[in-house]
């Protein structure tokens, strides 16, 4: 094998840490440009494609950012979860725990004018995120019941008990057929902030979430708290840190971000919920955190990035015949590529001999 | 009625159909289980089944053989397997985040493709798969015989599997650093083994036998490819692993036993009728998945590297 060891870098300049992403991003996107030419057709001109079709118009640039809410939300899921180390994969279902949530309460139970009923909304469509991860993270402490597998596996019970709900009970027998649940009353629905297109409210709440999450984590103790547990839960707990109480929080903050994406989806971009409410913005989302560097601020960027993959790459796709797939390859790869920064930026590879100073 | 509950376990259908759905688990779980005997956790699964489910079934589609069908998604998985192994073990990135990122890679990768391929398909198109075939005289054992000996060469090669496996892991050189490099690496390395060569292939060779699993799918247990039709079969292996506490003969048991209750429910439901509603069904296999693990928690004693990176000249 290549004779090489990774050696830790003693200084990192913050301009490196800046551009690292950016260095990933190009990579991923050079190396899905070798599919592009797989498909035939001219890389460069299908990227011009996307960008036109993610910030092209008035209209592109407010469905980019439309796309961009959720993401946001489940990449500030995934980064305040990753960061005290607690493997959450189980936003896809805390989304949509989100939008049952929203469409139990906002169609018609409850009714309070719309500056109170909009709060009220996401205020349970996070709780019923929070909650949903609340036995797993208890199994996780108590049990010590893996919770990479029970969030995964929690994903697909929930999805079919959308299934079923808008398949049965929840049915909007105004549908025709199609199953989707009944319309979010007006007094709910998140306004649109650009005027004829599909860009609402959700995309502010959203910014003002990662700045709140900013602040939870550069400033205040619980912050400093959830640093401490993911870089050493055993020294934390020997520091007098609450270690599962802390990941308890991170736990319910986490699965309330994500429940928060889904009250964006249902009660603003669809106004009803449906089975396809949400084309894995739950697993995106640990993209757009890792692409940030689980930073909150970052995630703004990152979220508003790579909904521009999605939303340029059907663009795209309608007109060069690059499976829309693609997005997802790029999406991927993004993930890897940032890995490999962020171990450059950790190390330097060092080729040749072994050196072992004893 | 509940009679009829209880005669479903004494059809030989019921029997053959709990192996049949035991497959693709076996493949994935075993997979799953050398990679974690190693201290790797592989995430890659689910993607890494879907993927080699789709070029299994394209190979043979294209006009290759079944058993070249095989070979290639074995190939393609132990080259996901290889990418892997790059990241969390030469280069000592997260192996959650590594995980996430292959599946997601290699099952947009193999969507990707089949759009590419065969860009107008609606109604997914057919293969000629695995047919079964009788054992001599043993499949003309009353009851026996159509429950074990009357099934196509891709389900014996899952059971030869498992014996290879437990060979491999308890009787070889090879199976012996697989299990010092996921307890204690430091001392394999203090023979002179060169760790992360030895996790490299058992992620290499674990990530080959889940891509197989996945080629089960389209080449045997059906004839033809859809998105998502892994369905989370890859996260129900790695909770199989732990209730399995890492043994092969267990994975056996265990992927059975899951098998028999999924082929069960299969046949209540049909008698239940429009009592229950289909979902519920659906949930079990995720339901008792999570079950497994809490009853297997507490006995659970994981890898004691796993999820630890190995970097040489390192101490420890």
């Amino acid at each position: 094998m290549i004779d090489f060891r990774l050696e830790q870098r003693e200084h990192v300049s913050p301009w490196l840490v800046f551009f690292a992403p950016i260095g990933a991003v190009i990579f991923s996107l050079m190396i899905a440009s070798i599919l592009i030419i797989l498909a035939g057709v001219n890389p460069i001109e299908s990227y011009i494609k996307l960008f036109v079709g993610a910030f092209g118009s008035k209209n592109a640039i407010a469905e980019t950012l439309a796309r961009a809410t959720p993401l946001i939300l489940t990449g500030l899921a995934a980064a305040i979860a990753f960061r005290a180390k607690f493997w959450n994969i189980g936003a896809e279902g805390q989304l949509y725990a989100g939008a049952l949530a929203v469409t139990f309460f906002g169609t018609g139970l409850i009714q309070l004018p719309s500056f109170l009923m909009i709060p009220f909304l996401f205020l349970v469509g996070a709780l019923a995120g929070g909650l949903l991860l609340l036995p797993l993270v208890l199994l996780r402490n108590y049990y010590k019941v893996d919770e990479v597998v029970t969030t995964l596996l929690t994903n697909f019970i929930i999805i079919l008990l959308v299934g079923y709900l808008l398949e049965g009970p929840w049915k909007d027998p105004m549908s025709l057929g199609w199953p989707q649940g009944a319309s979010v009353i007006d007094e709910g629905v998140l306004p649109q902030i650009i005027p004829r297109t599909r860009l609402h409210l959700g995309f502010i709440i959203s910014i003002f979430t990662a700045l709140t999450i900013w602040l939870i984590l550069s400033r205040t103790i619980l912050g400093f708290k959830i640093k401490a547990v993911g870089i050493n839960p055993s020294a934390s707990h020997h520091a007098g840190i609450p270690v599962i109480k802390t990941i308890i929080i991170v736990a319910l903050l986490s699965g309330g971000m994500a429940g928060m994406a889904g009250v964006t989806e249902t009660a603003g971009l669809k106004g009803y919920l449906t089975l396809d409410l949400s084309p894995g913005f739950g697993y995106a989302g640990i993209a757009v955190a890792m692409l940030a560097g689980l930073n909150p601020i970052g995630i703004i960027f990152s979220g508003i990035f790579l909904a521009s993959i999605y939303v340029g790459a059907d663009a795209m796709s309608r007109a060069m015949n690059v499976p829309t797939y693609l997005a997802d390859v790029i999406v991927a790869l993004t993930v890897l590529s940032v890995l490999i920064s962020i171990i450059m930026l950790q190390f330097k590879i060092v080729f040749g001999g072994q050196k072992r100073d004893i | 009625m509940i009679f009829d509950f209880v005669e479903i376990l004494f059809t030989a259908g019921f029997w053959a159909a709990t192996i049949r759905i035991a497959c693709p688990l076996i493949f994935a779980t075993l997979g799953e289980l050398i990679c974690e005997r190693a201290g790797v956790l592989n995430l890659g699964i689910e993607g890494i089944m879907s993927v080699g489910a789709m070029v299994g079934w394209m190979a043979v589609y294209q006009g290759a053989d079944l058993y070249s069908g095989i070979l290639i998604a074995a190939f393609v998985g132990a080259m996901f397997g290889l990418l892997h192994a790059i990241f969390s073990v030469y280069l000592g990135a997260s192996q959650h985040v590594t995980g996430i990122g292959i599946t997601m890679l290699a099952s947009s990768l193999g969507f990707f493709s089949f759009k590419l391929i065969l860009p107008y398909s609606t109604t997914p198109p057919k293969i000629e798969p695995f047919q079964p075939i009788d054992i001599p005289f043993l499949s003309d054992i009353p009851f026996l015989g159509e429950a074990l000996f009357q099934h196509t060469p891709f389900t014996y090669l899952a059971i030869i599997s498992v014996v290879f496996i437990f060979w491999l892991i308890n009787s070889t050189p090879f199976g012996l650093s697989i299990k010092m490099a996921g307890e204690n690496p430091m001392a394999l390395e203090a023979q002179g083994i060169d760790v992360l060569l030895v996790r490299s292939m058992a992620v290499i060779l674990g990530s080959a036998l889940m891509a197989v699993g996945g080629a089960y799918l389209t080449m045997s247990a059906f004839d033809a490819f859809y998105f998502g039709m892994v369905n989370g079969r890859g996260w129900i292996a790695i909770a199989l692993v732990i209730f399995a506490t890492w043994k092969p003969e267990r994975a056996l048991l265990g992927a059975l036993l899951f098998a028999g209750l999924d082929a069960y429910q299969v046949r209540a439901q049909q008698l239940a009728g429009a009592v229950i509603p289909y979902q519920f069904f659906l949930m079990m296999p995720f339901l008792l998945s999570i079950v497994a693990m809490i009853i297997a928690a507490k006995k659970t004693r994981y890898p004691k590297a796993l999820l630890i990176p190995f970097r040489r000249g390192e101490r420890h």
